[in-house]
């Protein structure tokens, strides 16, 4: 069975069928690519898979767990973790507590332990500190851990969104246009990170793009949505021969 | 070697707040010594540590959950009731350190307890619901203790919310609270070291809380609640968290407040104090610990100072509220401040590695 399993996945708000009847299965370690025209429904599925919208239809199913319409903390903890298209990083945090926060459900202490400072606090601190500049270090962040994460340039705020989705140990990794607003070399780099990331925590990507060279480039698989619906699903050369997958993007019948 | 750093950068933060706090208290001990203060500064010694407290614990919920409250002095009052209740009751059989002990503990349950009361339901919601539903939680608590009556006698508790007679009080009975006149004959407990304990008390835990995994969480979710969300963070308990230590603290601070004199009369503990209390927190800067303490400390103390001039007294704590404003908000200042600060360090920096300036 896949890790992910979603079938017949539909959505509707009040009279309007934003998704419909969109089936994907996605294999751990594997790059997989949601693309289609600007409506298309693809964040609208990625709201979905992490709890942020209840589907009104299909199932969602996890490495054997059903998380169909459960909370996003819940979610959280089943292992999907995500990146969003207009970037949310906790601003007035640090560099380096944004992946601590990230680090919230794998090293924990309690309230007490805190307040009162006992021995446990600087354990986990200490951990929490070393598990963070690792993966600062992978997106080449670990010189701005002491910065805010509103003084970031744009494209490191994108890399420091990963990071932080990486902290929570996730099974599938969810990214909503990472190559947004990146230079053509930004972008290069970045293909190169997602794929690292991938190899050396052999999990799953499903990532949602516009820079189709960033797509046909590193995603196994690629699905193409058009109102709601599943158009085509296929690798690179198939989606790009597909005369469906042409017409929705640039018109015709 | 960054993050030594960084984790160095908010102790010594902290460690500087502490200091002014303990500075403030060696000086005003040797002066009351040399017999140097007056005595309406002394009698303000007790409230501006009272406000001090409640400043800080507004700082928690207004500046590092991002959630407007303004029923503060609600949460004041349960305490300064509560408190003194126990304080009354227990003053003459049980030591006094003991029933004091009592007082603080049942004040701040009992103000926590009302956390949890108008927290549970509130911060399930997101949005500005707090604001209206805590401010009409401290009108709620002023009406009800204004128009409360409580008294015992060898039959029992009596209760009224109508008058002291319809209490049906024997005739040893004694009445507890009278209604709009309040607790009246409390012997005097608070002083000023109880009074600096409990800041320290307050600034250690509130610091602590929020530099640590909960206090992560819990200012992650002002920055962003759906990014918080997406990382698994069980929102409504954080922000439960927060918003039940600062009503417990408020509590505490009623206790001292109300200690510090002979009655305790529900009318003290309206909107204008709570929003006093948010002016004390704005003026120090949203999310600013240290900010809080010392626009508290300055802010209640000034017009007892002023009291001179009676005549330019509210103009000149006017001026002064709006000069803290420009000097903890306005972009230019927050600037000018930075560049002072860098240029601090850099003269510093040169002093201790004359040899850079080589390379």
């Amino acid at each position: 069975m896949a890790l992910l399993e979603v079938s017949n996945l539909g959505i509707a708000f009040g009279g309007l069928q934003a998704v419909s009847k969109v089936d994907l299965s996605i294999e751990k370690g594997h790059l997989y690519g949601l693309i289609g025209p600007n409506g298309a429904g693809k964040t609208t599925v990625f709201n979905m898979l992490t709890g942020v919208y209840k589907p009104t239809e299909g199932n969602i199913v996890l490495d054997g767990v059903d998380i169909t319409g459960k909370s996003p903390e819940f979610i959280s903890k089943a292992g999907v973790a995500r990146t969003f298209q207009n970037i949310r990083l906790f601003n007035e945090m640090s560099v380096l507590d944004n992946v601590k926060v990230g680090l919230h459900n794998q090293i924990k202490y309690s309230m007490w332990t805190g307040i009162l400072r006992l021995p446990a606090f600087r354990d986990r601190e200490h951990q929490m500190n070393r598990q963070a500049m690792k993966l600062l270090k992978i997106f080449d962040l670990d010189g701005e851990a002491g910065l805010k994460a509103s003084q970031l340039p744009y494209g490191k705020q994108r890399k420091l969104e990963i990071a932080r989705a990486l902290a929570t140990n996730p099974k599938l990794l969810l990214l909503d246009e990472p190559a947004a607003g990146m230079n053509p070399n930004e972008t290069e780099e970045l293909m190169q990170t997602v794929r690292s990331v991938r190899d050396q925590f052999g999990i799953a990507v499903l990532l949602i793009e516009h820079d189709m060279n960033f797509v046909m480039g590193i995603c196994e698989e690629i699905t193409v949505l058009d109102y709601g619906r599943v158009i085509a699903r296929g690798d690179g050369k198939d989606i790009r021969n597909n005369p469906k997958v042409i017409a929705a993007y640039l018109g015709g019948d | 070697m960054t993050k030594l750093k960084n984790l160095k950068k908010s102790t010594k933060s902290n460690l500087i707040t502490f200091g002014i706090v303990i500075l403030f208290y060696i000086v005003v001990q040797i002066l009351s010594g040399a017999d140097l203060l007056t005595s309406s500064f002394s009698g303000q010694l007790v409230p501006i540590c009272a406000y001090v407290v409640l400043a800080v614990s507004l700082n928690l919920t207004v500046g590092i959950l991002g959630e407007l409250s303004l029923g503060h002095a609600g949460f004041m009052s349960v305490g300064a009731f509560a408190g003194t209740l126990v304080w009354v009751l227990l003053c003459e059989t049980a030591p006094a350190w003991l029933a004091l002990i009592l007082a603080f503990v049942v004040g701040g349950i009992a103000a926590g307890l009302f956390g949890v009361v108008v927290g549970v339901p509130v911060l399930r919601l997101s949005g500005d619901y707090l604001a209206i539903v805590t401010l009409a939680f401290g009108e709620i608590v002023k009406n009800f203790m204004n128009a409360c009556y409580l008294g015992y006698d060898s039959t029992g508790i009596h209760f009224s919310l109508k008058d002291s007679a319809s209490m049906g009080l024997a005739d040893d009975g004694v009445v507890l609270i009278n209604g709009a006149m309040g607790i009246t004959g409390v012997t005097k407990a608070s002083n000023f070291t109880i009074g600096i304990v409990l800041v320290l008390i307050t600034l250690i835990v509130v610091l602590n809380l929020i530099h640590s995994r909960a206090g992560r969480a819990i200012t992650a979710i002002r920055d962003n609640e759906i990014a918080a969300q997406s990382i698994g963070i069980q929102i409504t308990r954080y922000k439960l968290m927060a918003f039940i230590t600062s009503a417990v603290f408020a509590g505490l601070a009623g206790v001292l407040y109300s200690l510090n004199f002979s009655t305790l009369v529900a009318k003290k503990f309206d909107y204008n104090t709570s929003i006093l209390i948010l002016v004390f927190v704005v003026l120090g800067g949203i999310g600013n610990i240290r900010g809080s303490v010392i626009a508290a400390a300055i802010l209640t103390v000034l017009p007892e100072l002023l009291r001179s001039m009676n005549d330019y007294r509210m103009l000149i704590y006017a001026i002064v509220l709006i000069v803290m404003m420009i000097f903890n908000q306005s972009p230019q200042m927050i600037a000018w401040r930075k560049r002072i600060a860098e240029r601090f360090a850099a003269r510093r920096a040169k002093g201790k590695h004359p040899t850079k300036e080589v390379g």
